[in-house]
């Protein structure tokens, strides 16, 4: 048997990701997907990931789970490397670690009854007798907000988005993880749902000392549950910080844009005229330097000539910029980057 | 005021039959817009918002049944024939669709597609249609206008399809936009792009403008007036800054505060609402929102609030209850 989560020892992340490198060959051709990505996630902490669509946020997620294989870096759960390894060693560790989707309606087997569903992680992980298994499917139910009795003898289709997406925490909790990837778990649902699904996933977060990453392309969302936030671009990480110091004080011109951009439910908040000048470039043939800097209003020659690396400019926040918005003097002094 | 509206939308239902029974998908609607002005619909998935702006093109699907009057421009849509009315969409009343592929035949090139609604419509010459065209994509910010001409929509991004989109349906200098979540498909910064290019557009042309969207955010510093829909009714209409300072509406009220705000700080709890909208094909007596409204007393499960201006000029609200107003619940 695993030894259970000993008490957090300070300074050791849960989760490492080291110069993560994911690549999807295209025809003769490369998607540079998740390209050079280091990020650490403590226990019990939160860390948002935002980007635009394709800029390989789930690549990265399954990536973590070695659902896809990189093509080079490490991935460090709890100190063990993922990704050397194989067959039932990693089953064993993917079992401390789950995932959710965007679509909770299509992640769920239609023709299965929702208690099987749920029981089914148990099944596979070995838990023989059903009446623990019930027990266990049971309680889940009834954390999510759902009568237990009322659910489990029916049908996906008999639920509406926000209930499937309920089901579906439920599934990847069962066999109490300590690591979920949320991936856009509320990007699919409305508005009025979206917020129940936010406060529960923020209430399993404490229910069970779970550690999460949460992908999603609003910001405002993302913030509402995060300690930190990575800002993704083109494959790679721009910015990392501590979400309010983050949205208060962006370092990388990528950053500012997509706060600018959000749309503010205030009519005295006069729109800025989007700043924003295009859109992203292709992930084939990604910009030379910084990938930014076909749409930075602050490029240079430097920004084409060589790629910025990841640097501190304020205490905890890190942003790949050669002309960082805030603490400029500071970054270009200490010449050295840090890792995060 | 009282410029006689460029559309009014009166008593307007729609009804689908479903296996499970009627679906009322729209439900006694009413709505106008003057020349020039812009005005927001917003409300979540399923309280009818495409129904209604189908409704009002004439687009329903062929089971549906619609009621009411649809007044655009002196002329009753309903009853209009088919062949005016086709003449009619094209030329002074256009559309815009989330998924720009539904307006964009996907076998043609941009060129083909653009040219040939501006020689159907406005009569152009071959030659005069295609500078219109580039003239028409560059104002929507496409780059290299010339060569996008003999590309396939497949070959552009979902950003410069919904362009494309935009400016085919503004090519013919419409009198009247619907624009049905145009940017829900996009990335926030394309997204910013898109509707600021709307509104130069619409500025420019004074041209009156209808933005559908489930996203109070956008239409907050966009429009002249916004109309919130539930359950297929709308359920509240004021001029913008009213609405967003005094809302009545508790459901209003609801949506605004369940969205996750920007300068709040992380980990706090939303005030969601909790349970979900009523089924449509199942008629309810009461005000459609007393399962899920935390002001509901006896009134509202037995009567149906009706849509009635008070307070304020142009503020209506169907509520028995109403928010911060001096006779209802202090909010
Ligand atoms: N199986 C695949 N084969 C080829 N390319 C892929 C594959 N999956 C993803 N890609 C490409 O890799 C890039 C990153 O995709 P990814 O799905 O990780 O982005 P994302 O940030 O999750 O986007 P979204 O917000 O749209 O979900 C995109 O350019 C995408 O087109
Ligand atoms: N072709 C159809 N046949 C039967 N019912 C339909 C059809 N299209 C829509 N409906 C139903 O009509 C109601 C109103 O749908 P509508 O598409 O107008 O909603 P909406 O407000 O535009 O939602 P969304 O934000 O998801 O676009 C919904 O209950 C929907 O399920
Ligand atoms: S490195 Fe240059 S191009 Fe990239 S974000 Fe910074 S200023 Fe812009
Ligand atoms: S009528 Fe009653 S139930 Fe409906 S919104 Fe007003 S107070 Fe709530
Ligand atoms: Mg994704
Ligand atoms: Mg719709």
């Amino acid at each position: 048997m695993m030894q259970p989560v000993s008490p957090s020892v300070a300074g050791a992340p849960l989760l490492r990701v080291e110069n993560l490198v994911v690549e999807y060959p295209v025809g003769n051709k490369i998607v540079h997907a998740v390209s050079s990505v280091s990020l650490e996630i403590a226990r019990g902490e939160t860390l948002g990931l935002v980007g635009e669509s394709g800029c390989g946020k789930s690549t990265l997620g399954r990536a973590v789970l070695q659902l896809r294989r990189p093509v080079s870096g490490k991935v460090l759960f709890d100190g063990h490397d993922l990704t050397a390894m194989q067959g039932d060693t990693l089953r064993r560790m993917r079992r401390r670690v789950q995932l959710i989707f965007q679509d909770p309606i299509a992640s769920l087997n239609p023709r299965r009854r929702i208690g099987d569903i749920i029981a089914e992680p148990l099944v596979i992980s070995g838990v023989r007798d059903p009446k623990e298994r019930e027990q266990l499917v049971h309680d889940v139910l009834g954390a999510v907000g759902l009568d237990p009795e009322l659910v489990m003898g029916r049908l996906p289709h008999e639920f509406s988005g926000g209930q499937c997406q309920r089901i579906c925490i439920a599934r990847a909790l069962v066999l109490s993880p300590e690591f979920i990837i949320c991936d856009e778990p509320v990007s699919a649902l409305d508005v009025s749902i979206r917020a129940q699904i936010l406060n529960l996933l923020e209430e399993m977060k404490t229910r069970y000392g779970l550690t999460l990453l949460f992908i999603a392309h609003d910001l405002a969302v993302v913030k509402a549950v995060s300690d930190r936030v990575a800002v993704m671009y083109l494959g790679r990480l721009c910015e990392v910080g501590p979400s309010e110091q983050l949205f208060a004080q962006p370092a990388h011109p990528y950053t500012a844009l997509l706060i600018e951009a959000i749309p503010v439910p205030d009519p005295d908040v006069r729109p800025a005229e989007s700043v924003a000048v295009g859109e992203p470039p292709s992930p084939i043939a990604p910009p030379s330097g910084c990938r930014f800097r076909t749409r930075c209003p602050r490029a240079d020659q430097r920004c084409s000539d060589e790629m910025p690396e990841l640097r501190e400019v304020a205490p905890e926040q890190f942003a790949a910029c050669h002309h960082p918005l805030i603490g400029a003097g500071q970054a270009s002094n200490n010449g050295e980057s840090r890792s995060i | 005021m009282t410029e006689p509206a460029l559309l009014s939308v009166e008593g307007v239902s729609v009804d689908l039959p479903t296996p499970r029974g009627n679906l009322r998908a729209v439900d006694q609607v009413d709505l106008s817009i003057g020349a020039g002005r812009t005005l927001g619909i917003v409300g979540e998935s399923g309280c009818g918002k495409t129904m209604l702006s189908r409704a009002i093109l004439q687009l329903l699907p062929k089971k549906a049944k619609l009621s009411g009057r649809v007044m655009f421009d002196g002329q009753d849509l309903v009853h209009l024939e088919p062949e005016r009315l086709r003449k009619l969409r094209g030329r002074s009343l256009a559309v815009v669709f989330q998924d720009p592929m539904t307006s964009l035949n996907p076998v043609l090139t941009i060129g083909t597609q653009l040219i040939e609604t501006l020689q159907e419509h406005l009569e152009l010459d071959g030659q005069a249609a295609r500078m219109r065209s580039v003239e028409l994509l560059a104002a929507v910010g496409i780059p290299a206008p010339e060569q996008r001409l003999m590309q396939y929509p497949h070959q552009l991004s979902g950003g410069m399809r919904q362009r494309v989109a935009i400016a085919i349906a503004l090519s013919c200098e419409p009198k009247l936009l619907i624009a049905d979540e145009p940017t829900t498909a996009l990335d926030v910064t394309i997204q910013a792009q898109i509707l600021d290019l709307l509104a130069r557009e619409q500025r420019r042309r004074h041209m009156a403008m209808i933005i559908i969207t489930h996203d109070l955010g956008v239409v907050a510093g966009r429009t002249d007036e916004v109309a919130v829909m539930y359950a297929g009714r709308v359920v509240e209409r004021a001029p913008t800054p009213d609405l967003f300072k005094k809302m009545h509406m508790p459901y209003t009220e609801a949506l605004l505060a369940a969205i996750p705000k920007i300068d709040a700080r992380p980990h706090t709890p939303l005030p969601a609402i909790s349970g979900r909208p009523p089924d449509p094909t199942r008629p309810t007596t009461g005000c459609s929102f007393a399962p899920r409204c935390r002001y509901a007393w006896a009134q509202c499960h037995g009567e149906k609030p009706r849509l009635e201006e008070a307070g304020s000029p142009g503020h209506q609200f169907a509520c028995f209850r109403p928010i911060n107003t001096a006779a209802g619940v202090p909010a």
